[in-house]
């Protein structure tokens, strides 16, 4: 157990002294959900103002809660989707791969040690434009509550359960299919209900979108930001099928990592 | 003892027309060099890359220092390591970061002392803060080489040890292999086009060519057979057909 944990380390403290190295990596962590943060606020601020419901209460702060409290719990089930991948690729683009998969380094210990790369990586990416939210918008996020944990586990788990597919492509296709590193959970944001109910979807994509726990959760998100009630169900289904999609993801990589040591990919990922 | 036996072991790609090895067999005793010679696409870094786990052999049998490579790897790659010049360590990590990395994925005890000592056997006590990415080719591969000893290694594969570098350099890493595998009884598997390198270092040389081993024997043994002056005569024969004695 101790030198399964030493190892988890190892690749852990080989990432974090890249990023204390590079503060460009640094600012891009945060970069992009600031941006959004910023964008989204505005947009609600002017539709708000163009609808005649301004100031700081009623109509005005529903709308922009929604908005903002979908914007920044979505950049976490991105940015940790990001977090796991990147990692990954960040071991493709030194060429370091080959050393670390002839180490005593097993698939498991890998995996969790990009999803605790993948935690750090999203805690310093989400938080400045959490606090930003509230010093610009006066919108707490934290305000939820304590459930806002189980919001936040939950897309969490989602991100690292499509980046584990995104590295079994990577694994299968080689560093080919890297653009899929950054857009693949932007094909899913659709079909996750962020900014509006699941019953605005045409009813044919409905269950696509009901088979997502993004879409749960932000259903669980609104029930409670308009309604001030937690949705157990939505919460309930969120974490049936994140299991459901983890180890369905968990299978995909074992069995495109026993692939790639068949086909030699492991020796050629990186050209 | 044996550090590392190889049975009847064969790679076939998948939609490969010819196999990249062919049923090769040899062993490698505890503190012997073995080298493993053959022109490009012979089949050596197909051997290497089944040695250390990278891919999943056809058929045939691999046991490193007593583990069977297909059942118990993990347990085997604890105590080998691997150095290749084809293999980079992040650049943007100091040297000292490097090894760091590696001490705790080989779950080496009190890592800043195990640091410390190879940075005064190879000489790296100047380079331990500077970034891997600016270093020289030569101080890159004494660099590598300290990552591939940090476990002590029992059993260590080398993947052309001195390639691209200065004739000083090379003398170096050599000479400190040699003093590595008296020290501490390690077996060395070597892949290497360096033919004097190859003379200096084995006791025992596998040829191989098209995936089979063609012939094997000390260096003596194998330019006395050719009746050459030395190594790389006898692998041009080799390569150009010209072989005495198929194994």
């Amino acid at each position: 157990m101790r030198a399964s944990s030493r190892r988890i380390w190892g690749l852990l403290f080989r990432h974090i002294a890249l990023y204390r190295r590079s503060w460009p990596r640094l600012l891009e962590l945060a970069y992009w959900p600031t941006l959004q943060m910023v964008i989204w606020g505005l947009t609600a601020r002017f539709f708000a103002a163009r609808l005649g419901a301004g100031g700081a209460t009623g109509p005005w702060l529903a709308a922009a809660s929604v908005l903002l409290g979908g914007v920044l719990l979505w950049e976490i089930a991105l940015r940790s989707q990001m977090g796991v991948a990147i990692s990954f690729l960040e071991e493709i683009w030194s060429r370091n791969l080959g050393h670390v998969f002839v180490s005593p380094l097993r698939p498991a210990e890998l995996v969790t040690a990009l999803f605790a790369m993948s935690i750090l990586r999203t805690c310093a990416g989400v938080l400045p434009a959490v606090l930003l939210a509230w010093a610009l918008y006066a919108f707490n996020l934290f305000a939820m509550g304590p459930i806002l944990i189980l919001f936040a586990v939950n897309l969490m788990a989602m991100g690292w359960w499509v980046s584990l597919a995104v590295v079994s492509l990577i694994l299968r296709h080689g560093a080919g299919a890297e653009a899929l590193a950054w857009s693949v959970l932007f094909g899913l944001a659709p079909f996750s209900c962020v900014f509006y109910p699941v019953a605005t979807l045409p009813a044919p994509l409905r269950p696509l979108a009901l088979a997502l726990p993004s879409a749960h959760v932000f259903e669980g998100m609104r029930a409670l930001l308009d309604h001030g009630v937690v949705a157990w169900g939505h919460l309930g289904w969120a974490i049936g099928l994140n299991v459901v999609w983890m180890a369905a993801a968990a299978l995909l990589f074992a069995r495109q990592f026993r692939a790639a040591r068949i086909r030699g990919a492991l020796l050629t990922i990186g050209e | 003892m044996l550090a590392l036996s190889v049975e009847n072991l064969s790679k076939r790609y998948p939609g490969g027309t010819a196999p990249a090895v062919d049923s090769i067999s040899f062993d490698v005793r505890r503190g012997a060099t073995v080298g493993l010679l053959g022109g490009n696409g012979a089949g050596k870094t197909t051997t290497i890359a089944m040695l250390l786990g990278l891919l999943i052999p056809t058929q045939g049998r691999i046991t490193a220092l007593g583990h069977d490579m297909a059942r118990d790897r993990f347990a085997a790659l604890a105590r080998m390591n691997f150095s290749s010049p084809y293999v980079a360590l992040p650049h943007r990590l100091s040297v000292r970061e490097n090894l760091a990395v590696y001490a705790h994925l080989y779950d080496v005890a009190q890592p800043a002392r195990r640091i410390a000592e190879l940075a005064e056997q190879l000489d790296l006590g100047a380079l331990l803060d500077r970034p891997a990415g600016q270093l020289s080719a030569g101080q890159k591969t004494r660099v590598a080489l300290a990552k591939s000893l940090i476990n002590r290694p029992e059993l260590l594969l080398l993947d052309e040890p001195t390639a691209s570098l200065d004739p000083d350099t090379g003398d170096v890493v050599r000479t400190w292999l040699e003093r590595y595998r008296a020290e501490s009884g390690c077996a060395l598997l070597l892949a290497s086009h360096n033919m004097a390198e190859v003379e200096r270092l084995c006791d025992q040389v596998l040829m191989m060519k098209q995936g089979r081993i063609v012939d094997r024997g000390s260096p003596a043994e194998l330019i006395a057979r050719y009746g050459r002056d030395d190594l790389e005569q006898v692998f041009l024969d080799i390569a150009r057909n010209r072989m005495r004695e198929a194994v």
